[in-house]
């Protein structure tokens, strides 16, 4: 089972990404569960969501206490929350940033990740680019397919053009693609 | 798509007792001005038998209101019935005296089951199935106003059927928000500064349904059967939400002579205390004019619940009421001027 | 058909598949995207001859439901906590009126305080009223369950309610198995009514019963409740054969035949605790589970056939009556009443108001159920902390405020020591 937690704020489409992103591994064949953490929904409040990837049936139903990966859309909430909190020892880290890790506090934190496992790209404006909104979430899955390999770019960009049609999913597609080609794969 | 329906085979009969007069049947009127209740042939959908009390206002209200109902619909009636009086007396265990299909449910919802009713005859394709909700004033001005107001707001098509005998009747005369200025109700008390009920509290709710802007709404009396019984032809003539509120004395809740229920209740639209009109759409389209206002004391006098207004010679209050009675007459246009002249 | 979909949308499809004829709603969460998704379906026409109202509370929804059912059509209505108890006396009427309405209960705890996350306090609030009520496992079963609901309740002629968790399901994105328009026209025939309005055959609904014939009254709604228990096997058998899947049915058990050690609970718990089962098997421990299904009625001889004879029972539910203790831990009591060699039963309240519950926790909590047994009902993952300060406090001072807002201020403070 492959675990994911994304965080971000209200507005920024954090449940959209991990509902795209279980329905990209659904789509490869796979059985993929996304939940939201339950929060009261305010624009701009800190909201985590969660998704689980697997080939077999996921009975589990407990929040991602131990993460395979973590997207981080707003860097601004490593002040403010324990973002890192129980990431696995091999796990994967994807920042939405313009900033290098020293900027944003957390280099002594990433140092603890295996190399090539942690990854900055500036989402934001590779968004405003293609879409012309500042959001994030489906370039980040871009660069989280190139990053990890749990799902394809294929597959990412399929899912949003189920979800999003015409020049919308489009401008989607094209911003993730954008982030999955700057992302370099972690050799397996 | 209206087929009259056959009255079932057990339907009970309709006999006229009185025999050798005219007067039985309306047959000194002509045919077509003769009252439902009248004919040999109407639907009788509330028989014999009930418990009803002598003189019971509500009783003859919804006799000569389903009746019509029943005749207008060619029998294609649902009724749905709020708890209250109407309800114990015409269900008494283990009998029905209802001849036509009839749901009881709770006290405040007889609106919200009647639109499903009424949704589910739609779904089914028998848009020819009319539905009746019909409360008293506890269950339509209390508890059942948020639904009222919803099957208003929604112009389900429903005729919502309030009969208004100004207090919780039948658990034992408790004040509703229909129970009139300076009444005595067993939690108004004629005691204290202020005996019976609170000027400044109720609330108008033919005024309100006006408010909702539905299709038809209208003021009635078992004084006026004949107008009664045109009004829910008129009701019945049209669809979506309808309102038609009946004012019904209670001898007992009221303290009356059970011979005095439809004197009474002409003395009520007599002295301008319920104003007779009609609405549609939001806007008045017609009232009742009074030949001959009276007093209001003349209505007062004959009821216990108001005694005390006359014991303790309470001029101050006897005059507020008698200024709602003339702000009705002004509001609803009810006495010519040249009438009260003369 | 294989979809990866919302939990509260698939149901949406599920049950529109079931022809549903009126549906009328009120807004709470979590259940609203299930009603959104059928207003619009019948909307833009893809759910056909069905009557979709906007009622102005829950008490009218059930109400026009009741007016519905009454009337012959196929009625459907969904809420959660506050609106389930707004909608109370409407509730027992359409029990005692005997009307075979399907509910959704997106199972969320009852205020005060207020909170729109999921526990089964609600469920548990109406669990006396004469619904049946069935609680989903998994999303699938959520889907699955509505089918056989609506085939149940008309059967009977009794109103169900299937219990789905708030949130953790209805809000959940995941493969589902859509079922056919075929298949369920297959499984669930047109409502016929038992009685019916209609002015061809006029009757009198909802007259007042006396004393003379309450008791039975009563009796004949248990005893029709009753044959639900063998109603709901056969169903949930008909139901594999059609559609492949197990769904249903009274319970179902997890690697419980040599176990010593019995888990029971509802809900969507059970997949948590699966995991927790399969970790503490292969460090050599003989526990199983029990999934209860239906918990009314109540499936007691089955249950005490399972639990008979085993060393440990280990309920553990999301409802908790104040005063008391947890009703599903009081149910599996009764089913084990009068039983020779009854195994120790402990009783474990977890996951109220949302609090998410972990393996790790479930584990340390079988573990100590066997080493170190506890009296009642022992409260999981409790933050005695803030409870001790709590109580400290209400000891010192008479007007000590409102208890909820003196928790999450201790929370509040304990949170910031903690962050840099």
């Amino acid at each position: 089972m492959f675990q994911i937690r994304i965080h971000g704020r209200g507005g920024q489409g954090v449940v959209t990404a991990t509902e795209l992103l279980s329905i990209a591994a659904f789509m490869e064949g796979a059985h993929a569960q996304a939940f939201p953490s339950f929060g009261s929904e305010r624009t701009g409040a800190p909201v985590v969501a969660f998704c689980r990837i697997d080939d077999k049936e996921i009975r589990l139903r407990e929040p991602i206490v131990e993460p395979d990966a973590l997207i981080v859309q707003d860097a601004t909430l490593f002040k403010v929350i324990d973002v890192f909190h129980g990431l696995k020892p091999k796990g994967y880290l994807l920042v939405n940033t313009n900033k290098s890790f020293e900027e944003l506090h957390i280099a002594d934190r990433v140092a603890k990740i295996p190399p090539g496992h942690a990854h900055a790209t500036n989402a934001t404006a590779i968004a405003l680019k293609h879409i012309g909104r500042p959001l994030p979430n489906a370039v980040l899955l871009g660069a989280f397919a190139a990053l990890t390999g749990v799902v394809h770019l294929k597959s990412v960009a399929e899912a949003i053009r189920q979800q999003f049609s015409g020049k919308i999913g489009e401008a989607n597609v094209a911003a993730a693609t954008e982030a999955y080609e700057a992302t370099e794969p972690v050799a397996v | 798509m209206t087929e009259t329906t056959m009255p079932p085979p057990d339907t009970q009969k309709l006999r006229f007792y009185q025999k050798g007069t005219f007067t039985v049947g309306n047959r000194l009127v002509s045919e077509a001005e003769r009252s439902v209740q009248a004919s040999i042939d109407r639907s009788n959908a509330l028989t014999c038998g009930h418990r009803a009390c002598q003189g019971c206002g509500e009783a003859l209200g919804a006799r000569y209101a389903i009746d019509a109902a029943m005749r207008a619909t060619n029998r294609n009636l649902v009724a749905v019935n709020a708890t209250g009086c109407l309800e114990v007396f015409t269900t008494p265990y283990p009998e029905t005296s209802w001849q036509i299909p009839w749901m009881h449910s709770l006290f405040g919802n007889a609106a919200s089951v009647a639109a499903g009713v009424a949704a589910a005859m739609r779904v089914k394709n028998r848009p020819e199935v009319r539905v009746i909700a019909q409360g008293g004033d506890g269950g339509t001005t209390d508890i059942g106003f948020g639904c009222l107001s919803g099957m208003f707001e929604r112009n389900d098509d429903v005729l919502y059927i309030c009969y208004d005998n100004e207090a919780y009747m039948n658990t034992g005369v408790q004040r509703s928000s229909a129970t009139p200025p300076t009444a005595r109700t067993a939690t108004t008390p004629a005691v204290g500064p202020q005996p019976g009920n609170v000027f400044g509290t109720g609330k108008n709710v033919p005024k309100i349904a006006v408010a909702h802007g539905i299709p038809y709404v209208a003021t009635a009396t078992v004084a006026d059967l004949h107008d009664l019984e045109r009004k829910v032809v008129r009701a019945m003539g049209l669809h979506g939400a309808r309102y038609i509120h009946i004012h019904v004395p209670c001898p007992l809740g009221w303290g009356s002579a059970s011979h005095d229920t439809i004197r009474l209740a002409r003395l009520a639209v007599e002295s301008g205390l319920f104003p007779l009109f009609e609405a549609e759409h939001g806007a008045v389209t017609g009232s009742t004019k009074i030949r001959k206002p009276v007093p209001v004391t003349e209505y007062l006098k004959p009821q216990r619940r108001f005694a005390h207004l006359f014991k303790d010679h309470d001029d101050a209050r006897l005059a507020q009421l008698q200024a709602i009675a003339d702000r009705n007459i002004a509001e609803f246009n009810l006495v010519d001027r040249a009438e009260v002249a003369s | 058909m294989l979809k990866q979909a919302e939990g509260s949308h698939a149901m949406a499809e599920t049950i529109a598949l079931c022809r549903p004829e009126v549906i009328c709603a009120y807004p709470i969460t979590p259940q609203t995207h299930i009603v959104e998704g059928l207003g619009e379906m019948v909307r833009n026409g893809h759910l056909k001859n069905c009557e979709f109202i906007n009622v102005e509370s829950e008490f009218a929804a059930l109400s026009v439901a009741i007016g519905a059912s009454a009337a012959g059509a196929r009625a459907y209505t969904a809420t959660a906590s506050q609106g389930l108890l707004f909608m109370a006396e409407a509730i027992y009427n359409a029990s005692g009126l005997g009307l075979p309405i399907v509910m959704t209960l997106g199972n969320r705890a009852i205020g005060a305080p207020i909170n729109i996350w999921n526990d089964h306090s609600d469920a548990m609030s109406m669990c006396d009223a004469g619904w049946m009520q069935l609680f989903a496992e998994t999303n699938q079963e959520a889907l699955d369950l509505h089918v056989q609901a609506f085939r149940l309740a008309e059967e009977l002629s009794m109103p169900v309610m299937v219990c789905v968790d708030g949130f953790i399901l209805t809000h959940a994105v995941e493969r589902l198995d859509i079922p056919s328009q075929e298949d369920v026209d297959a499984f669930l025939p047109t409502y016929e009514p038992v009685q019916v309005l209609d002015p061809a055959q006029p009757i009198s609904i909802g007259a007042m019963v006396g004393p003379d014939a309450f008791m039975e009254v009563r009796f004949l709604q248990h005893y029709k409740q009753t044959l639900a228990l063998r109603l709901l096997p056969e169903f949930s058998a008909e139901f594999k054969r059609r559609f492949g899947r197990d769904s249903g049915g009274l319970l179902r058990t997890y690697r419980a035949e040599d176990a010593d050690m019995l888990v029971v609970a509802m809900g969507s718990i059970n997949g948590t605790i699966k995991d927790t089962i399969d970790e503490m098997r292969a460090e050599g421990l003989r526990i199983g589970l029990v999934t209860l299904v239906a918990f009314r009625p109540f499936p007691t001889a089955e249950l005490r056939n399972l639990l008979a004879g085993r060393k440990h029972v280990v309920v553990i539910e999301k409802s908790f009556a104040v005063g008391m203790g947890g009703q599903l831990a009081n149910n599996v009591d009764l089913a084990l009443r009068n039983t020779p060699a009854a195994p120790q039963v402990h009783s474990v309240i977890a996951g109220l108001g949302g609090r998410p519950v972990t393996r790790a926790s479930l584990q340390r909590v079988f573990l100590r159920a066997e080493a170190q047994p506890w009296e009642g009902a022992h409260f999981l993952d409790l933050n005695e902390d803030i409870i001790g300060k709590e109580l400290h406090h209400v000891r010192k001072v008479r007007r000590s405020g409102p208890t909820a807002e003196n928790l999450l201020r201790r929370l509040g403070e304990a949170r910031s020591a903690v962050s840099p």
